[in-house]
């Protein structure tokens, strides 16, 4: 139609692709950041009878779930809600001496010999049925690992301050942003002589099969 | 409407459109470099438990691998109303999962895997069961690192 003054290249339609590439770009994207709850399982034994080791009763702290979504504590029916209170004291109670014979000298339980000798060896043992969901177990395990990172927390800032908690240097070590090698190794320090004095120790025992 | 008509020499030049390739490409180059890619449509349903306690997992050097759990999502009702294992694309059973473990240790470097976290994203609505095979077929293959995907309360 028009005559063209200059000839000039046509980058009209250079938007028009770019635009084609920004919108499928855009469709892709998932800006989601996966969370999630780790724990550590244990390692597989073909006959776990042989190399069973025997610990006293009162350093476990059983949960057991049913096919009711029902939690039974140490015999007893309980909320969820009450979970977290029940496991701090099972945990930090210090009652007796570690494997190498130390007093729990951190501990602010009730010291009492009916329950777990030392951080340590303080065993929360968690059974669940094939039929329990897994919403209610989930709820559970976010529960334990609350009463761990609860006292983790304490303890962290009794040592390092306030504001130093368990959380939050835990959130700075593992932000694959924070590219500062020196503090992340700091904190490494920080962090397993926390996990040290409260070590999580949650045993999953294969569901019964009913 | 005037504007749109016709230039005749001697009026003023149209607003320059020269830099909105710029543009799209600038947003085109962000967007490029913060994509993941979605890895294939979910067939099972996968609406994540919530807990406080979460950890971020770092998706660097490929050190998670993913299983999928639910029930067939709608579509799939042919693979029944159990909840089933999504590996990769395909529905599976946990019999399954020897062998998707070794396809996918065989995907990564060696000196990644000994950092390996496996990320269960399981529905909400599954039982235990399958949950317990996942483990011990995890735990048989050694690989003991897991990580229970949820969603953080107050968010969907």
């Amino acid at each position: 139609m028009g005559r063209r003054s200059s000839p000039e290249v046509n980058a009209g339609s250079m938007a028009d692709i770019a635009f084609l590439l920004l919108i499928f770009f855009l469709v892709t994207t998932t800006f989601e950041q996966d969370n999630g709850v780790t724990r550590k399982l244990p390692r597989w034994e073909e006959n776990p009878e042989k190399n069973e080791v025997v610990i006293k009763k009162k350093n476990i702290f059983t949960v057991v779930v049913n096919k009711n979504n029902q939690l039974l504590v140490e015999d007893n029916l309980m909320d969820i809600k009450d979970l977290r209170a029940a496991a701090i004291k099972f945990i930090d109670n210090g009652g007796g001496k570690s494997a190498d014979g130390k007093v729990c000298d951190y501990c602010k339980g009730e010291r009492s010999p009916e329950s777990s000798d030392h951080p340590s060896k303080a065993i929360i043992a968690l059974k669940n049925e094939r039929e329990t969901s897994y919403e209610t177990y989930l709820k559970i395990q976010d529960e334990l690992g609350a009463a761990y990172i609860f006292l983790r927390d304490r303890e962290a800032e009794r040592l390092y301050g306030q504001g130093n908690t368990y959380s939050k240097m835990n959130a700075i070590f593992r932000d694959p942003q924070v590219k500062d090698e020196v503090l992340k190794g700091k904190i490494k320090v920080r962090l397993d002589k926390l996990k040290g004095m409260y070590p999580q120790i949650i045993s999953e025992a294969e569901s019964k099969n009913k | 409407m005037a504007k749109f008509k016709k230039k005749k020499s001697g009026e003023l030049p149209q607003a320059s459109t020269a830099a909105l390739p710029d543009i799209v490409f600038m947003l085109l180059f962000f967007f490029m470099t913060v994509t993941v890619m979605k890895d294939g449509d979910l067939m099972v349903e996968n609406k994540l438990p919530s807990a406080e306690t979460v950890e971020k997992l770092d998706r660097k050097n490929k050190k998670i691998m993913f299983i999928y759990a639910g029930k067939p999502a709608k579509g799939y009702e042919k693979f029944g109303t159990e909840g089933v294992l999504q590996l990769n694309d395909k529905i599976a059973q946990p019999s399954d999962l020897k062998q998707f473990i070794y396809a996918e240790l065989a995907l990564r470097k060696e000196e990644v895997i000994p950092f390996m976290v496996t990320a269960l994203k399981v529905d909400k609505n599954v039982n235990m069961g399958l949950i317990s095979d996942i483990k011990i077929a995890l735990r048989k293959e050694n690989m003991l690192k897991i990580s229970y995907i949820a969603a953080k309360p107050g968010k969907k």
